[in-house]
């Protein structure tokens, strides 16, 4: 009996991401959901700008490639045109919390019925380390060398938690995958976020706490202590938002 | 027994699952060099493994297949 083998939605090819770099666990978790939805032949996900900026090479069902941030307009458009499709992105700190702040916003205010796969890893990873939107304070990084001044660089954003402030916002966790727990967590939420569109209920949004060994200078391992130890008492896990179970309807 | 089956050459050699495992199955392989020059994982103890998959739900790139 096969306990576990690579999800059908996920494309045989070697993953371009650093050793011990935990979006591919997202992948694979975003695939697995598909695979158990039955719905990779009329899904349509949108791959962002930044280190998971190749995603369409990496799952089996139709991708776009959307401008830096603009992944939530271009999936408005296409679950508008399609709306018999499910349409989700996946996009990184940089894109999301940075650049495409408006877009993330707006799409929650008119709750479009998309699901967004955020992954929250304090660094700009494609582009060599520097400080993000959601680098913590103090957090070492190549453009902040002395650790993030929050009195001059101001304060990390918190996405899940300002969202949750959005009347039309239906669904909002923030999980981690530093290990086998959280991971199992994490692909709970991944599926509630897909099956919250597959019933039409809206805007639908999964924070996922990553690591990035190569740019915080760490070792894989050391990588997902770093998450337990500093970031989730930042960024603390749970269900920020869920009007169905609330019944607020 | 539970059966591991490895794509050695899409590993990277970043251990995680060797971390993950509460048996101590797994090893990164300090005598082989993959395709892409990293250590590749091998199980070292193959006759122990319960086949909880805890070295595939950590692994990010997908290489570890478990039967039992």
């Amino acid at each position: 009996m096969v306990v576990f083998d690579k999800p059908h939605s996920l494309a045989d090819v070697p993953l371009h991401y650093c050793p011990g770099c935990t979006h591919g666990i997202v992948h694979r978790l975003v695939a697995e959901v598909i695979d158990e939805l039955g719905v990779e032949g009329k899904t349509v996900g949108i791959a962002p700008v930044g280190c998971s900026v190749m995603a369409y090479d990496y799952f089996n069902c139709d991708m776009i490639e959307a401008a830096h941030g603009r992944a939530p307009a271009v999936a408005t458009g296409v679950k508008r045109a399609l709306p018999d499709n499910i349409v989700f992105t996946y996009q990184g700190d940089g894109d999301l919390a940075s650049i495409g702040m408006a877009e993330t916003v707006h799409a929650a205010a008119r709750n479009e019925n998309i699901t967004i796969i955020f992954i929250n890893n304090a660094i700009y990873g494609m582009t060599g380390g520097q400080m993000a939107p959601t680098s913590l304070p103090n957090q070492v990084t190549q453009t902040s060398p002395y650790g993030r001044d929050v009195n001059h660089c101001g304060f990390p954003i918190k996405v899940c938690e300002m969202l949750s402030q959005i009347d039309g916002a239906e669904y909002l966790e923030r999980v981690a995958v530093n290990n086998v727990k959280n991971v199992k967590a994490a692909k709970k939420a991944i599926k509630k976020a897909f099956q919250n569109q597959v019933e039409g209920k809206g805007f639908s949004l999964v924070e996922v706490i990553s690591s990035c060994p190569t740019n915080w200078g760490m070792t894989p391992q050391k990588a997902l202590e770093w998450i337990d130890e500093k970031m989730i008492p930042y960024y603390p896990l749970g269900v920020y938002k869920d009007r169905s179970a609330k019944g607020e309807e | 027994m539970a059966k591991l089956t490895f794509k050695s050459d899409k590993c990277k050699g970043c251990g995680l699952c060797v971390d993950a495992c509460p048996k101590q199955v797994l090893a990164l392989a300090k005598d082989k060099i993959n395709k892409k020059g990293h250590h590749p994982v091998e199980a070292v103890n193959e006759d122990a493994c319960i086949g909880c998959a805890f070295c595939a739900t950590m692994c990010p790139d997908c290489i570890i297949k478990v039967e039992r």
